[in-house]
């Protein structure tokens, strides 16, 4: 009886299984399983490759090891010889195997990373400049083509290469959109770059994965790859709809704050809920977001975005 | 000026709770409470029963290897249960956090700052720096370690920072950065209150006295080694151990360095990390990750050591290789100072760094192969039998080769563009420590507990917590490498994707079976202290061992060796079984010098204790007064001559004669009878018939 009831429950382990893999089904857009452009692509292919031939070197231990204890348990009766130590051809099997495939591995590890180095601009036509600011808890986009800029939304055309140019107004954060390629750090005082490529019109996550204190899990974004003409007629809306990004706006956004809290204070700029559209970006706002901190007299904690004593000294050109 | 520099009444961890307490505030007291609760039941023990004088001499003041190695662990365990519950919470949290749970993200923050933190400087660091020192010295024939005061002050280094870290329960708060602790985020600009400065200090003091170990443990091996103790018969472990304190010595100071410009940034107003004038992060980072990846060679190398002796013991077989595994340590400890930039691939250096730094990483991965197949071949025509330290030591295999494969993934700069900082960097270095150190650390513990206190430990629950780790961080784990593929971040208190919880709901059952696994060992513990007398092996050789500890009786005497042994052989106690001259008695013994009992180390633990406190709080006078105690201190006792204890020659003969004859009295067993209570410790020849 214990045995038909144990056959039952065997007979509902691949039940449960099945049920905990459809629950846990990859949604899309979320991670670089289910990629959205050719570097995501990449990485996926280059992560089932190395899996597949590192399986040459971890198999035998998986299977040999419990093997090799059945066979040799103490009551087995098998072959003893305490004092078997050291075989040559062995040896030489034990390194040259791992060194061969280390060989391999490194050698497409050295090819990938040159091929998929951020900062390689993609092939294509001419690249779409963004350039990505990191705050406390969102992220601004600016467009300096358009002239337009988005706070947690990335607008994005379908099929031409972007070009994200990046840096930090507050503590170092890493960007990442997962189903379209790399992260990267991004530092106060400095640049950093990658590029992407988005080949599906659709909605993809973006965030912060640097834990940056406590709005960092609410730190997400939406990367919206759209048409061409679609992308044309986002600009044309936010440059009618938005509201400008001057100083003063750009103080406020420097207060920390949850992506919704920093929507509601810029409502109405017909951006989903959440985001925010610019209309206008005062010229050399990124640079002078990098440059502020190379100044000679230092940042005082009550000018530095994101610090908990942030108290920005010009506030009286409030955008509501 | 005020003498309680930056403290006031709002700091202590009871006042948010009781003024308008959340359910985060509530968690924060209780743990507080759990602190001062524990610390005053501690002291009435001591005074109640009258244990004081006994803790403090036999104990506190001792500069016996094994009592300091023995407080280390004990130091280790007390840091694993903190450990263990903070990671059960934070998984709890976790299983509970589609939109939302029951931490707020400041507290989250903390959480696993301070579980990082301990486990890898307050329980790993101190579990395999008390093995070290409980068994190298008896490996190599030796009397205790070269520098048995500085040893003594290395202690007090260690449980100074941990002291820091339990009085941030109640007192203040911890930072939120991370065990890595990266600026600016660290700074005084983004955090200005105490909580980083409790990790500096704490981290500090035990980087001071993980350093003095390695100094003191690289001097006892190369030179306390007894004659015919040839490098080349080393016990795996004493290997492990050499490498790791030359580690220890050469990595520490970058962590030093790092800590100290922090707490110059953050103190005296410097730049080094700062986002303005001229600081720069990246710089913390490359000396961080400068100690922190030979960081975790030093943690797994013993453990490497562990394994090494347990599969040939239980194999009942010479080890295979061992050349092969004295050369794949040697370059493992090489190469652990040449890629600590796969840490961060995704820093925005050039792909020609990444390339180099990525295949260099890969590389480390053919002497770890290497090890497996050496441990593999070890049991191949052997007599292998699955005590404890066995299972803990095939579920290290087992799992830590699939760890090892996510780390051939993790060294490719491309794929780590995708899943660094993400739950599957998090499940490779749980797949990597979890089984590969703790589980080395829990055999060492199971196999060498006879060794040092005179009896087995229960085998029943030994073998309930061995697979309960097992299962237990299997559970745990594994789903964090799907989430984390799926781009889960990782120190994400809550999230708004619906996939990722049931991966979180089986993790968050994983850590209820690890903590069952940790009730288990508690209970191992306890049971086998209650039936002592029965679970006695006074014979020394319970799991018919092969190097020389296993000649010593069990406990072994404070002189460890009533006579300095002359090494013949690699396994020189089974070679002697082998030929039937163990009991072989010494024709003449002499006296024992031994040193003297020493009040520094626990005035440097007070001190170290006070100057960290100080200097987190602004309490300048504190600071000051204990930073003079203790090189006084130090100039003092240099002036004493009476270092020395003898022990009568005619003491030390009485004592080996009469356990000789006890041992040889004893019925010999077979392994058949080898976790019963039939097992007094002395092996029948069996292997060699």
């Amino acid at each position: 009886m214990i045995a038909a009831s144990f056959r039952a429950h065997v007979r509902l382990v691949p039940l449960l299984l099945s049920v905990l893999f459809l629950a846990g089904c990859i949604p899309d857009g979320i991670s670089f399983l289910t990629p959205a452009g050719p570097v995501a692509d990449a990485q996926k292919e280059h992560l089932i490759s190395i899996t597949v031939i590192s399986l040459i070197v971890v198999l035998p231990v998986l299977i040999g090891t419990p093997l090799i204890i059945l066979r040799y348990r103490r009551k087995g009766g098998a072959r003893y010889r305490p004092d078997w130590a050291y075989s040559g051809p062995l040896e030489a099997l034990m390194w040259g195997v791992p060194v061969l495939i280390v060989g391999v591995l490194g050698w497409q590890l050295a090819k990938a990373t040159y091929e998929l180095d951020p900062t390689a601009v993609i092939a294509g036509d001419p690249p779409l400049e963004v350039q990505v600011v990191g705050l406390n808890w969102k992220w601004l986009f600016i467009y300096p083509e358009q002239g337009v800029a988005a706070l947690n939304a990335m607008p994005m055309p379908e099929g031409r290469p972007v070009s994200l140019h990046l840096t930090s107004d507050t503590v170092m954060q890493s960007f990442m959109i997962g189903a379209l390629g790399s992260q990267i750090y991004t530092m106060p005082g400095m640049e950093t770059q990658l590029n992407l490529r988005a080949d599906q019109v659709g909605q993809y996550r973006g965030v912060n994965t640097q834990f940056s204190g406590a709005g960092f899990d609410q730190q997400s974004f939406v990367a919206q790859v759209m048409t061409p003409e679609d992308f044309d007629d986002w600009v044309a809306a936010a440059r009618s709809s938005g509201t400008a990004l001057d100083a003063a706006a750009y103080t406020q956004l420097g207060q920390s704050s949850t992506p919704a809290e920093a929507a509601a204070m810029f409502a109405g700029t017909g951006a989903p809920a959440g985001s925010v559209w610019f209309s206008e970006v005062e010229t050399g706002l990124f640079g002078s977001i990098i440059g502020k901190y190379m100044s000679a007299e230092g940042v005082a904690d009550s000018d530095q975005t994101g610090s908990p004593s942030y108290q920005p000294v010009q506030s009286e050109g409030d955008v509501e | 000026m005020n003498l309680l520099g930056r403290m006031g009444w709002g700091d202590v961890v009871f006042e948010p709770a009781l003024a308008n307490p959340d359910s985060s505030d509530l968690i924060a007291a209780g743990a507080g409470g759990v602190v001062v609760l524990g610390a005053i039941v501690a002291l009435y023990c001591l005074f109640h029963y009258r244990l004081w004088g006994v803790f403090w001499r036999g104990w506190l003041t001792s500069l016996d290897h094994k009592r300091i190695g023995i407080m280390y662990i004990a130091f280790a365990m007390i840091m694993l249960v903190r450990g263990v519950l903070e990671g059960v919470v934070m998984r709890a949290q976790q299983a509970d956090g589609l939109d939302g749970g029951f931490l707020t993200s400041h507290h989250y923050g903390e959480l696993f700052s301070t579980h990082g933190t301990i486990m890898i400087f307050f329980m790993a660091m101190p579990f395999l720096t008390g093995l070290i020192n409980i068994i190298v010295p008896l490996q190599v024939g030796a009397r205790d370690v070269s520098f048995p005061l500085l040893n003594a002050l290395s202690l007090a280094f260690t449980a100074a920072g941990g002291a820091l870290i339990m009085v941030s329960l109640v007192v203040g708060e911890f930072s939120t950065g991370g065990w890595t602790g990266y600026p600016p985020f660290t700074g005084v600009a983004f955090q200005p209150g105490v909580g980083p400065d409790y990790w500096i200090w704490s981290v500090a003091l035990a980087g001071i006295g993980t350093t003095l170990s390695g100094i003191n443990f690289v001097t006892t091996i190369l030179k306390e080694r007894a004659p015919g103790m040839t490098f080349a018969r080393l016990p795996l472990f004493t290997w492990t151990a050499f490498t790791t304190s030359v580690l220890m010595v050469f990595a520490l100071p970058p962590l030093t360095v790092a800590t100290s410009l922090l707490a110059l940034d953050r103190m005296a107003g410097f730049h080094f990390f700062t986002n303005d004038l001229g600081g720069n992060m990246m710089n913390f980072a490359n000396l961080f990750w400068l100690f922190g990846h030979p960081e975790v060679y030093i943690l797994i190398l013993p453990a490497f050591g562990v394994f090494s002796e347990v599969f040939a013991t239980f194999s009942g077989k010479k080890l295979y290789g061992y050349t092969s595994l004295v050369i794949a340590t040697v370059v493992i400890a090489v190469l652990s100072f040449t890629v600590w930039v796969h840490h961060f691939f995704t820093m925005g250096q050039s792909a020609n760094l990444n390339a180099i730094f990525g295949i260099a990483t890969m590389t480390i991965g053919v002497p770890t192969g290497v090890k497996i197949y050496d441990w593999m071949a070890t049991m191949y025509r052997g007599r292998v039998r699955m005590s404890v330290p066995m299972i803990y030591s095939v579920g290290f295999i087992m799992l830590f080769v699939i760890g090892g494969l996510t780390g051939i993934i993790l060294a490719n700069p491309t794929v780590d563009y995708q899943v660094h900082n993400t739950l599957f960097l998090v499940a490779h270095f749980h797949n990597m420590l979890i089984p590969g150190l703790l589980f080395g650390m829990l055999a060492g513990y199971t196999f060498w507990f006879p060794k040092v206190f005179g009896f087995q430990l229960d085998a029943f629950w030994g073998r309930i917590a061995a697979w309960g780790w097992i299962v237990g961080y299997s559970l745990t784990f594994f789903p964090l490498y799907a989430v984390g593929l799926m781009g889960m971040t990782r120190r994400t208190a809550s999230y708004t994707i619906e996939a990722f919880q049931p991966w979180m709901l089986v993790s968050g059952l994983g850590a209820l079976v690890v903590l069952g696994a940790l009730v288990a060992l508690g209970l191992q513990l306890w049971v086998s202290i209650r039936y002592r007398k029965a679970l006695t092996v006074e014979g020394g050789d319970p799991w018919d061992g092969r190097t020389l500890e296993w000649s010593l009786p069990a406990p072994v005497p404070e002189w460890n060796f009533a006579h300095i042994p002359m090494v013949t052989a690699r396994d020189d106690f089974w070679e002697k079984k082998r030929t039937a001259t163990v009991d072989a008695t010494p024709a003449t013994y002499t006296d024992i010098a031994l040193p003297r009992n020493s009040m520094l180390g626990p005035l440097f633990a007070v001190a170290a204790t006070a100057l960290g406190f100080g200097l987190i709080w602004y309490i300048w006078w504190m600071a000051a007064l204990a930073a003079a105690v203790m090189p006084l201190a130090i100039i003092v006792r240099s002036f004493r001559t009476d270092i020395h204890r003898v022990i009568p020659a005619d003491e030390v003969a009485a004592y080996d004669l009469a356990f000789r004859e006890t041992r040889a009295a004893l019925v010999p067993v077979g392994r058949d009878g080898e976790e019963t209570v039939a097992n007094r410790g002395r092996a029948n020849r069996e292997a060699f018939e």
